[in-house]
């Protein structure tokens, strides 16, 4: 991932000497995200899926929707699992084999902002309690690297979400049974959208891109749900935050949120 | 947070909380600073009815060598529970939740640490988790604080932790178990009050702007008394009465 890519030092004092004057490598304004552009239903084969660019960041996701075995003390929840994954074509440093640290941080991050927005209602998942329920996994595949994965798969899985179509099982004999031809949007309660600053010197940027991400000495990526209230949050990165800049970070999460979400929006109204 | 219902009262009409605190009391904290005979610093530290070990040793040589960075010293955290720390036996090898604490918690600790004075060297952390109670992450990255200052390496400053939340919609100090798995949200802070810099930040749960900014407040407050806690760990060891 970005941290380990090599920025070369003359890099970084470029970095920072434009952000002394307030400007960025690529020209945009600190809280300034970069395009964001999601395609839905690019995999027909997928219940839902998306191909987000984020910059020159892409990634593609794909939600599966199959019946599943309750959690044990979860018999009247349906279950909801988002991964995520770096591929070998996205980045020259990225290896085949077990995730790292970093990936699973980053799996781990855009699963809990999603989960802890209740973005899916799991409790309309049900088939038959405590014995069948549906599960829907979001799994999201980096297939080219520009910096902030966090936010890039974050829009791709909820994207993908959004699309969703869910078939409908019924219990016959005690085994989930496809219902031929009722499918119905898996149900949405908010719209989650995660926001990652970077910290470079005393700067905070919006979506680091590669160079950026590559030199920063701290991240805060925050999610906000529909309502502008704040649901999940992770700091990364060697440096601290003040008590100052964490108040910020949150109000700029609100804000630059609620602009993405307008294109999230606009991809659920759309959906084919 | 977890969607599970609450069955039980986690905050009465007194405002006492499901383990009879107030809302802004912590748990009991105990902090041992040394114990081990082997680690080069050690501490231990119970925190309400978690039981942590911690154990550190460098700066020293890096293996495997491609590690070793010639500007500066690298630290390397393990957090690992033991299968006897939990309710359920835990699987002793270490799961994905293990990884993204070890990685957190070197995070938070790296601004406290003065690696640039041990170039090519590893400075190494070992968390055990003997028995867990809600709040490991933050009793942890305390108690590995004290480790390294007990094994005198040179820091700015030490990472105290402690987690805010909220329960029944009010904003609470130190999340015990219950109340990470009934309440509405959960946020560990770790902080350097000397520098007064956020070292470490998670939340999960829902909160609206107003209760997020006096989450992060009194959570800072709480790391503030466990700051206190750890530092006299270290000056009951090192200018007590030598029972150490």
């Amino acid at each position: 991932m970005g941290s380990h890519s090599v920025v070369d030092q003359l890099k970084k004092n470029q970095i920072l000497e434009l952000l002394e004057q307030g400007k960025r490598v690529d020209g945009r304004g600190l809280d300034e995200a970069r395009d964001v552009s999601i395609e839905i239903n690019a995999i027909p084969k997928a219940n839902g899926s998306a191909r987000v660019r984020l910059g020159d960041t892409e990634v593609v996701c794909g939600v599966k929707i199959q019946p599943d075995r309750p959690f044990p003390d979860m018999g009247d929840k349906g279950i909801f699992i988002c991964t995520a994954e770096l591929l070998p074509l996205s980045h020259p440093t990225v290896e085949t084999g077990p995730p790292g640290p970093d990936v699973i941080e980053l799996a781990r991050v855009v699963d809990r902002g999603i989960r802890e927005s209740h973005m899916v209602d799991l409790s309309q998942l049900v088939i038959e309690q405590d014995k069948s329920v549906v599960g829907v996994f979001a799994d999201n595949v980096v297939v080219d690297y520009d910096g902030n994965l966090f936010d890039a798969c974050s829009y791709a899985a909820t994207g993908a979400l959004l699309s969703s179509q869910t078939p409908k099982w019924n219990m016959v004999d005690d085994v989930p049974t496809l219902v031929e031809g009722e499918e119905s949007p898996i149900p949405i309660t908010t719209i989650p959208v995660s926001v990652t600053m970077g910290k470079i010197g005393n700067h905070i940027i919006v979506d680091p891109n590669g160079d950026e991400w590559g030199c920063m000495d701290a991240r805060i990526t925050i999610t906000t749900d529909s309502d502008g209230n704040i649901c999940a949050l992770q700091k990364g990165g060697y440096d601290g935050f003040t008590l100052e800049e964490i108040v910020k970070c949150g109000e700029t999460s609100v804000k630059v949120g609620s602009q993405i979400r307008e294109k999230l929006k606009a991809v659920q109204s759309g959906g084919q | 947070m977890g969607g599970r219902e609450a069955t039980m009262v986690l905050l009465d009409e007194n405002g006492i909380r499901c383990d009879g605190r107030k809302v802004d009391e912590p748990r009991r904290i105990m902090i041992r600073a040394g114990g081990l005979k082997n680690a080069d610093g050690s501490a231990y530290i119970e925190f309400g009815d978690n039981k942590i070990l911690v154990g550190v040793f460098g700066p020293r040589d890096v293996h495997p060598k491609h590690m070793s960075d010639t500007d500066t010293g690298i630290l390397r955290v393990r957090y690992h529970m033991e299968p006897f720390s939990v309710g359920e036996r835990k699987n002793p090898a270490p799961s994905r939740r293990e990884i993204e604490i070890s990685k957190v918690i070197k995070e938070a600790l790296e601004p406290a640490v003065m690696l640039e004075k041990f170039p090519r060297t590893a400075v190494d952390v070992f968390i055990e988790v003997l028995q867990a109670d809600g709040g490991t992450r933050c009793a942890a990255l305390t108690a590995a604080s004290v480790a390294l200052a007990d094994a005198g390496i040179p820091m700015r400053d030490m990472v105290a932790a402690i987690a805010a939340g909220k329960v029944a919609d009010t904003v609470i100090l130190d999340v015990n178990n219950e109340e990470d798995q009934a309440g509405q949200a959960d946020m560990p802070i770790g902080y350097m009050p000397s520098l007064e810099k956020v070292t470490l930040m998670q939340l999960d749960g829902v909160l609206t702007p107003e209760e997020y900014k006096k989450c992060v407040e009194v959570g800072i407050e709480g790391c503030k008394l466990v700051y206190d806690l750890q530092k006299k760990a270290l000056n009951d060891k090192y200018f007590g009465n030598g029972d150490n």
